[in-house]
């Protein structure tokens, strides 16, 4: 089976964000794989382990997610693929970023195809039916459960809460939800041999697609951080009295019940 | 500059979700006097088109299969299609919820336009729609306006007050027919697991718990709380990676982000992942143990003691008051 997952490099979830320049900083912040992408890996490798098969991880971003994608490779993950855009793209959107991976997808049969379901960063979400769309395979957002049998596959999809359980077949994409499985941490080995590993760099060139094919629809004009929090007022005295007061400062101050 | 919006109505239960009724005030604002155009998807919908215009779409466009009855991409991407098709609108605006979250970028992707998901706000600005949205789970916010193609954007429950209902509004509610055909996905069971009624992400009040609630009747409490204020039950992810409770309530940077307008958390100690879920919140009500818990930082009120002492309490509290209402 031919299996492809779609990662992106992102912030650590501890680091607090700040702004310089009009810009998140970046400097000295910790990166990560945006954990939905890390459960996409994990059931890559799970797929893979019961069907055969490859699991490729491919990445739109900087030379700097080389990092990620060879932890990718020491999670077991066969090849990994950096689509460098640092060159061409000077501010991309979801559709830059979708359609560049579309034509990276086009010619690869790819019979799987697994992404987080959202990034931690920008949070749209879009990026997985979008590719699927452009690939005219059908796709699954937000699952916590993957069986594939022959071409057939059933899901359980997570809908606010509640479960849909899918029947469709392969080729297909899906978006993993928290839930679909425990990601593996790479074992010492496994580090050793992703660094003899392929881990292919390509351009938008060797797609053939230059800057104005993926030219963002949107623009970001203004990023700000939300005004700081006042410290609260931490009630005392009795503790019957401090809900009585808490209840009235709720309905007669706060004005929410 | 006016503009035809089109705004897709979410049905569940037989009932227009309230985040619909956000998407049409949305719209009416994107507009700027132009026409607000409702849609509704499913197998006997039309019935519903009235409250879409009292709640201020000008008119409604229905497209009523048998294979609407439940949300599927191919199904409602092949039926929106043939509306835009057909109305040409300058604009899209629909719920940043389970099934927007999935048909929005499927459709952008065919129409080739921009998606501006998540959104928070949206002002008109030097002659641009520029809206606003949390990113990095709400750590920072960012404003964005669409440079080429449609106007796209799904909002997030809560935050954009739907328009007041006006019962003397009517307006023309009209079928289209749309030949859906096969879908490549069949569902075939819905398990239900969320609490009753209140989804979180529309929850006005949330009361979240965190480790400190133990184990899964730790709960208990607290869901006797939720249910006094008609509000949703939601957790830190200590507690789901505690097993005390099920994933889809976990809030925070994995997980959902909610804004209700009261928050209370009970023994939830404030990670920053976690408030990054729920920060936004209006008023926040923290309940802890500790003095020093990170959570009293962010909290605009709070209380140190044992949950399992302050909860019930506070439910009796707010019974009476609302019994005296």
């Amino acid at each position: 089976m031919n299996i492809y997952v779609l990662m992106k490099r992102t912030f650590d979830t501890e680091e607090k964000i700040t702004i310089s320049g009009g810009k998140i900083n970046e400097d000295g912040a910790e990166f990560i794989i945006n954990p939905y992408d890390e459960y996409a890996i994990e059931e890559a490798i799970q797929v893979r382990d019961a069907n055969d098969g490859e699991v490729t991880v491919v990445s739109v971003g900087t030379e700097e997610a080389e990092k990620q994608l060879r932890t990718a490779l020491a999670m077991g993950a066969d090849k990994a693929v950096l689509i460098n855009t640092e060159d061409d793209v000077e501010e991309g959107d979801q559709f830059t970023t979708s359609k560049i991976l579309a034509e990276f997808l086009k010619d690869k049969d790819a019979d799987l195809i697994i992404g987080g379901n959202v990034a931690i960063d920008g949070g749209s979400g879009q990026v997985g039916p979008r590719v699927a769309e452009l690939l005219n395979i059908p796709y699954i957002t937000t699952i916590t459960k993957l069986d594939i049998d022959g071409t057939n596959v059933t899901v359980v999809r997570d809908v606010e809460g509640d479960s849909e359980v899918i029947e469709t077949s392969l080729p297909l994409l899906v978006t993993a939800q928290q839930g679909l499985n425990e990601p593996r941490y790479p074992s010492l080995p496994g580090i050793m041999k992703a660094k003899k590993k392929p881990l292919d760099e390509l351009e938008l060139d060797d797609l053939d697609l230059d800057e104005d094919d993926v030219e963002a629809k949107t623009k970001t004009i203004e990023i700000y951080l939300p005004p700081k929090k006042e410290a609260g007022k931490v009630l005392d005295g009795e503790l019957a009295d401090q809900v009585k007061e808490l209840v009235s400062l709720l309905h007669n101050e706060a004005k929410v019940v | 500059m006016a503009r035809k919006i089109l705004v897709l109505g979410e049905v569940r239960e037989g009932a227009l979700r309230n985040v619909s009724f956000e998407a049409v005030a949305a719209a009416k604002k994107a507009a700027e006097g132009g026409e607000v155009v409702g849609v509704l998807f499913g197998e006997s919908v039309s019935a519903l088109g009235a409250e879409f215009i009292q709640y201020g779409a000008d008119r409604v466009i229905t497209v009523e299969d048998e294979k609407l009855k439940q949300y599927t991409s191919d199904g409602f991407s092949q039926a929106l299609l043939a509306v835009v098709d057909q109305e040409s609108p300058e604009g899209i605006i629909f719920g940043h919820t389970a099934q927007g979250k999935d048909l929005a970028p499927r459709i952008a992707a065919k129409l080739q336009s921009g998606l501006i998901s998540d959104v928070t706000d949206l002002e008109e600005e030097g002659g641009n729609l520029v809206f606003t949205r949390p990113i990095y789970s709400g750590k920072a916010f960012e404003k964005k306006i669409v440079t080429d193609g449609v106007i796209f954007a799904t909002i997030r429950p809560n935050n954009i007050a739907p328009l007041e209902k006006d019962e003397a509004k009517t307006g023309d509610v009209s079928a289209v027919s749309v030949e859906i055909k096969d879908l490549r996905q069949v569902i075939k069971e819905v398990v239900r697991k969320a609490t009753e009624g209140v989804d979180l992400s529309e929850a006005k009040v949330i009361v979240a718990g965190g480790r400190g609630v133990k184990s899964e009747d730790g709960f208990e409490p607290l869901k006797e709380l939720a249910n006094v204020l008609g509000g949703a039950v939601g957790a830190s992810r200590g507690a789901c990676d505690a097993d005390y409770c099920d994933y889809s309530l976990q809030i925070g940077q994995t997980g959902k982000v909610v804004t209700p307008d009261l928050y209370i958390a009970c023994g939830i100690s404030g990670a920053i992942q976690h408030l990054a879920g729920m920060s936004n919140s209006k008023v926040i009500v923290a309940i802890n143990k500790d003095p020093e818990a990170n959570i009293f930082k962010v909290a605009d009120y709070g209380i140190v003691g044992d949950l399992f002492e302050v909860v019930p309490l506070l439910t009796e509290e707010f019974k009476q008051l609302l019994v005296n209402a």
